[in-house]
């Protein structure tokens, strides 16, 4: 297909659905799923032909619409409106919806869209997820999907796209904040007949489900970001490593292959260039060291996913000892509309040094719990109270977890402080993919810090002695302080050990693993002594304050 | 030259074997699709028993040993069967702050079993998993597959007693 031939059938598609006057979409993304979001649709569409709108009134089911506390999520064009908590089982509000397209809005259910969660955002990665059908090529198409790649194959040369990209500013929204252009022009200068793209989805942080929502809602996107990224770098094969925790997602990423290869949109002479791309779906199996490119590029090669000493760095010797290039998600969903609308409009978003918009899953303790996408350089508090809509039960607030295991946990005194990558590094913690967990007063600090030990000591893949050995040991220090067997010299320990493992880890899953538990030794270190001095746990989380349970053992 | 590697006989006439050799046919037998036929026979077999990782070492000219180390090497594969049905507790951070524990200590109560047990009766298997990805639903559990949001310790419980008939 060329590019004149892709902005027909765009044409034709948007002369298709100015036909109908509205458009009602329903989210059947995995958060809605699981609130039978599939049943609203078919009888929203039930009830559009039992109305006889048929010709005028279009039900789609499309991908996650952010705001998941309030699901399942149903949203109606032109006029915007949002219905929240749409019930599957009361046939007659959902009859109400279609009946009042034209008038008022069913008043129990409806959300305006001008409140903060929505109003505030400002989408370049999500800016389909809820509006398109993931399981339909064209429907990416006709909001201008793959015209950045053929514009590319057909118009610009491979350094080209590089140093736009360089321009861009983007940073590797995996966690690292490498930029990506940089990335990209070492595989590009690579010498090598064979090179690779791999597409990073392996979201294994806990708390974080970005990557799964981009996958669910608009899998074209990451597809054009690769094959782009192919044409650049000079690669012609590519793999996605998604999660088999996410099924949803592995299926609707296998569709997107298939519609795009019919198209001509990916194999041999894409956009009847001498271009070729192909990618394929490769399944993790429950690894989060995975997530670190060499462990990752071994767990591609069907091997146990251990990490590697670098250099040699992948651009250079990755899978199958070629070069490749190695993004995540969300870095890649960046790319298409970077090459559209240039680099300079990309670097006009966010801060100084790091640009555009970031994705944040924001989760515990708050009112709007969900997916959202926000200028770099918001401000914490922003997030949490303006979007976030608060903390419930009118709690205070006591600390955000970003980075997952590999992150920190932040106090109330940097509320104000402005997110971007060298801000949260500053304050112990990381960008991370993005996960933003929200703790209120009831959470117990040494309770959160055992929480993440307990998870990267049994995700330690064993290679190198200070993960292995390290990360053992402090979980054991933390679960004798838990259990009021403390003693003050721990807390030193706790310190000394944490800082030699994060100086002597193989990788960075070892490096990273005693964030948590220095950063809230340094925010919140008193808790600690109370559960030393006082054997109590002021939360009552831990099984100090429940000796009986101590006892039984866990 | 042989173009193709020999075929590995069936370890048996059951239909399920057919379809994990044509994964490995449609990867070319190559070893480095170990991991999605693994995959394959887990779907198909519900785990991975001494033969069927005897049967993928030989058809693909590994060691039993690889084969055996990536097999438990990572969560997702389990070698022992699993009970009739499976009741999955998130752990991850979202959930857990959320009291994910909770739910847990009602199923250790109820059924007697920990994360990554089996009840005695072949039931339920109790997997604790590391993160679904429905934080903002959070805790959440499935149920055979089916993802329980905002779920709490006597929906669990009432399941568990479903399942084991009690």
């Amino acid at each position: 297909m060329t590019l004149d031939e892709l902005l027909e059938i765009r044409t034709h598609e948007q002369e298709e659905l100015k036909k109908f006057d509205h458009k009602v979409n329903v989210s059947v993304a995995a958060g809605c799923l699981s609130l039978h979001s599939d049943q609203v649709l078919k009888v929203l569409q039930d009830e559009v032909k039992k109305q006889g709108k048929e010709g005028r009134c279009k039900v789609t089911g499309v991908g996650c619409m952010g705001l998941c506390a309030m699901g399942p999520l149903v949203r109606c064009e032109p006029q915007h409106t949002y219905y929240r908590s749409v019930p599957h089982d009361k046939p007659e509000i959902l009859e109400a919806i279609i009946a009042n397209l034209d008038g008022n809005p069913v008043p129990e259910f409806a959300v305006s869209p001008d409140i903060p969660f929505f109003a505030e955002q400002q989408k370049i990665v999500l800016e389909h997820c809820g509006e398109i059908d993931p399981e339909r090529i064209e429907d990416s198409i006709a909001v201008g999907g793959y015209e950045a790649l053929l514009t590319c194959v057909s118009q610009r040369t491979r350094d080209d796209v590089v140093q736009e990209m360089i321009k861009s500013g983007l940073r590797g929204r995996g966690g690292g904040g490498y930029p990506t252009g940089l990335k990209w022009s070492m595989v590009a200068k690579a010498s090598g007949e064979q090179k690779y793209v791999i597409c990073n989805a392996d979201e294994g942080d806990p708390g974080a489900f970005m990557d799964r929502s981009v996958l669910e809602s608009d899998p074209h996107r990451v597809l054009e970001g690769m094959a782009i990224a192919g044409y650049a770098v000079g690669a012609s094969k590519g793999y996605i490593y998604c999660r088999a925790e996410y099924p949803l997602a592995v299926k609707r990423l296998k569709i997107a292959i298939r519609q795009a290869e019919k198209m001509g949109l990916l194999g041999k002479n894409i956009g009847e260039s001498a271009f070729g791309f192909e990618i394929e779906v490769r399944l993790g199996a429950g690894a989060f060291v995975c997530g670190e490119e060499t462990a990752l590029i071994a767990s591609v090669e069907g091997k146990r996913g251990v990490p590697r000493p670098r250099p040699p760095f992948p651009a250079y010797s990755g899978l199958n000892k070629c070069p490749t290039l190695l993004n995540n998600v969300e870095t890649f969903a960046n790319v298409a509309p970077i090459l559209r609308k240039g680099a300079a409009w990309f670097a006009a978003i966010g801060t100084e040094k790091s640009k555009g918009t970031k994705v944040f899953a924001l989760v515990g303790d708050v009112n709007n719990t969900g997916l959202l996408e926000v200028p770099m350089g918001i401000t914490l508090r922003d997030l949490v109270y303006k979007l976030g809509g608060g903390i419930p039960g009118g709690k205070q607030f006591k600390a955000v977890q970003t980075g997952g295991p590999s992150g920190g946990c932040i106090p109330e005194q940097f509320l104000d402080m402005q997110v971007d990558y060298e801000s949260l590094a500053r304050a112990g913690s990381i960008m991370g993919s993005g996960g933003m967990i929200v703790m209120d007063e009831t959470a117990c600090m040494v309770d959160v810090a055992k929480f993440f030990m307990d998870f990267t000591r049994d995700e330690s893949c064993g290679k190198c002695i200070p993960c292995r050995v390290g990360t053992t040991q402090l979980y054991g220090l933390l679960n004798r302080i838990s259990e009021g067997e403390g003693r003050m010299e721990d807390l030193d320990t706790l310190e000394r050990l944490g800082g030699m493992v994060n100086r002597t880890a193989l990788c960075g899953l070892g490096q990273t693993a005693p964030n948590p538990v220095r950063s809230t030794l340094r925010y919140f270190r008193e808790e600690y002594e109370t559960h030393i001095r006082e054997k109590r746990c002021p939360q009552g989380k831990c099984p100090v304050s429940n000796p009986a349970a101590a006892k039984q053992g866990k | 030259m042989k173009a193709y590697p020999e075929q590995v006989p069936l370890p048996s006439a059951d239909k399920r074997w057919k379809l994990v050799e044509a994964t490995m046919r449609r990867h070319g037998h190559n070893a480095a699709a170990l991991i999605e036929v693994l995959h394959t026979v887990q779907e198909s077999f519900g785990y991975l028993d001494s033969e069927s990782l005897r049967f993928v070492a030989s058809s693909l000219r590994l060691p039993l040993s690889e084969v055996y180390g990536v097999a438990t090497y990572y969560h997702f594969f389990n070698l022992k069967p699993a009970g009739e049905h499976t009741c999955v507790v998130c752990m991850g951070t979202g959930c857990y702050v959320k009291g994910a524990g909770n739910l847990m200590k009602a199923i250790e109560e109820i059924a007697h079993v920990t994360a990554g047990e089996t009840t005695p009766d072949g039931k339920v298997s109790v997997v604790a998993a590391r993160c679904i990805g429905s934080c903002s639903l959070a805790p959440a559990a499935v149920f055979d597959g089916e993802v329980v949001p905002k779920a709490d310790s006597e929906m669990v419980k009432a399941q568990m007693r479903r399942w084991m008939e009690l």
